[in-house]
């Protein structure tokens, strides 16, 4: 236990206070730029640029929509698979469970990059299909990359939440499910009153893992940002703490912006446990 | 549900079309669920499909052949050339990766292990606390962590390092919280109280009669682990600079960034990302067990 402790402390807690540390300072260049630069307390200001910064609000812009989309999306289409899944319709569980899981099995940011080629014309199967079809798309625009970047978060992490879901619906007692039956629930009814009310505190779980995991995001839209010039640097707050930290060396408003980030995820964790518990009480 | 006790039974003599209809529906609905989940196994299979059969190709064939068809068969030639670039850097990263995941995740997953095991087994002031820090740390963003551990590593002189980029995966928060919840359910407490009468001391007791039991939870953890640091690409985005000490992900990163200037390593950047996939897909394949009990171990809870 002390090693763990010892290095959660090392990891974890030091860097939060080390950034809380350096995000009061600013790097001033001091005489003409010549003389290096030197460290100046500079109290709450990088938190006002970071605020002020429309490249920031952007970045927060940018996920908010994400989120609205790839939530449920994702969260939807993994329990409607692990419903259809567990209905007793359903042919060939094993195959279908491991074709839905296997996308997760690849490191995200190879995902990115498979589905960067799927967006290259020229290489891509899916602008053939459109192009036979006379339609036109631009995997790459200024907005239709964001929608590029749910789809390669959806095709990596639907499975892994399908068969979360599906564990919990196999859970489900079948004496209850027959009870719903002899009541006369159809099958649809039986699935949205009866099962997917007892799997809320998976869904809950999930939701909240999901909106940590999309504050963070950075591998997809870094790579596909190489392609979609128009989506810049900055696209994802992770983004933006990156190239503050590593392309203009502004450390200050980089660790500002971090803790910034960390503040939206805790709030977005908060508010995701409150609904659902209210949710789940209901 | 107590009324469904009372209902009258289902006369015996039901009209005959009912169930017949009822059975047709059932196969129409059959078929529709069936070609439903037929749909989104292709939408997730399709594009590692496409990976398989680009690799075989060359340049020419990738751009001039349409995607879902073979040109001529140049995987081999591909292979070749993905480890013979750049004196066989791509070799090292693999290695790199290799080292980075074997390593840390065996290490990691003991610590958790050790540290949840400890949450069950103990009983100390501030435990509950203690495990609530735990918690909070779950739900830290990694990424937030990443330039204060780089500018500490940074200071410390390790940036560059095989230590910066393995000491950070070494901390999984989520995997004592697994770790705990597989302490309870697999060591009981008669066992440990047991062992103790026994005259084991608190180490031996932890790994000849713990240890074993939590083995499918180590392995578990493990592979948690495993995958999180084969995928961690912005941690080694920040911390190695050094291309030799690449992992794999940002090597790859790297020759996707300079593809548009130099097109030819096209077939490598596509070949070495199916090299990459194989062994995770490979090991999930062969430990799924294990996969799905950490899934649902965390997911029940």
């Amino acid at each position: 236990m002390a090693p763990f402790f010892l290095l959660f402390a090392l990891v974890t807690v030091a860097p939060i206070a080390y950034a809380a540390w350096l995000s009061l300072f600013h790097d001033e260049q001091s005489g003409l730029g010549f003389g290096g630069t030197r460290r100046v307390f500079s109290g709450f200001g990088n938190y006002t640029n970071a605020l002020t910064d429309p490249l920031f609000l952007a970045s927060f812009r940018h996920v908010a929509v994400y989120c609205l989309l790839y939530i449920p999306v994702m969260v939807g289409g993994a329990l409607v698979l692990a419903l259809l899944l567990d209905s007793a319709l359903a042919r060939a569980r094993r195959f279908f469970q491991i074709a839905f899981y296997l996308p997760h099995a690849v490191p995200g940011l190879i995902a990115a990059a498979i589905w960067l080629y799927l967006y290259t014309p020229g290489l891509s199967p899916v602008l053939d299909v459109l192009d036979g079809a006379g339609l036109s798309w631009n995997f790459f625009g200024r907005d239709e990359a964001l929608l590029s970047v749910v789809n390669v978060s959806a095709w990596q992490w639907m499975g892994y939440n399908m068969i979360i879901f599906f564990a919990g619906l196999q859970a489900v007692p079948r004496e209850t499910l027959e009870a719903a039956t002899m009541d006369g629930a159809g099958a649809i009814r039986t699935a949205f009153q009866v099962k997917v009310p007892s799997i809320r505190p998976t869904l809950i779980l999930t939701v909240l893992f999901t909106c940590v995991g999309a504050v963070q995001l950075f591998d997809a839209p870094q790579l596909l940002q190489l392609r979609a010039n128009e989506m810049g640097e900055s696209w994802s707050p992770t983004m933006y703490v990156f190239s503050a930290a590593f392309k203009s060396h502004d450390y200050g408003l980089a660790a500002a912006g971090a803790l910034l980030l960390a503040l939206v995820a805790g709030a977005a964790s908060y508010v995701v446990t409150t609904l659902g518990n209210r949710w789940r009480d209901a | 549900m107590t009324h469904t006790l009372t209902r009258p039974v289902a006369p015996a003599h039901t009209p005959a079309p009912a169930p017949a209809r009822r059975r047709s529906s059932a196969l129409l609905s059959k078929t529709a669920v069936n070609a439903a989940l037929l749909l989104v196994a292709a939408y997730t299979l399709m594009p590692l499909a496409w990976l398989v059969m680009a690799a075989t190709k060359n340049r020419r064939d990738l751009f001039a052949t349409d995607p879902y068809s073979f040109g001529d068969f140049n995987l081999l030639d591909n292979l070749h050339d993905v480890f013979a670039y750049n004196d066989g850097i791509f070799g090292r990263w693999l290695g790199n990766s290799l080292l980075y995941t074997v390593v840390g995740s065996v290490l990691s997953a003991l610590i958790s292990v050790a540290c949840g095991y400890a949450f069950h087994a103990y009983d100390f002031r501030h435990k509950e606390r203690l495990f609530g820090v735990v918690l909070a740390g779950v739900l830290v963003p990694a990424t937030v962590l990443q330039l204060p551990l780089y500018l500490m590593a940074s200071a410390a002189g390790a940036v560059n390092t095989y230590w910066a980029y393995l000491v950070p995966a070494l901390v999984n928060p989520f995997g004592v919280y697994l770790a705990r919840v597989f302490a309870e359910g697999y060591v009981p407490d008669e066992v440990l109280a047991a062992a103790r009468m026994d005259g084991a001391s608190e180490l031996r007791v932890f790994a000849h009669v713990s240890f074993p039991m939590l083995w499918p939870g180590f392995v578990t953890i493990f592979l948690f682990t495993f995958t999180a640091i084969w995928n961690n690409f912005y941690g080694a985005l920040t911390m190695l600079n050094d291309e030799r000490l690449y992992p794999v992900s940002l090597g790859l990163f790297m020759w996707n960034r300079s593809v548009y200037q130099q097109p030819e390593l096209y077939p490598l950047v596509i070949t070495g990302s199916l090299v990459a996939v194989v062994p995770l897909v490979l090991a999930f394949l062969g430990l799924q067990r294990f996969w799905r009990s950490g899934l649902t171990a965390g997911a029940v809870k």
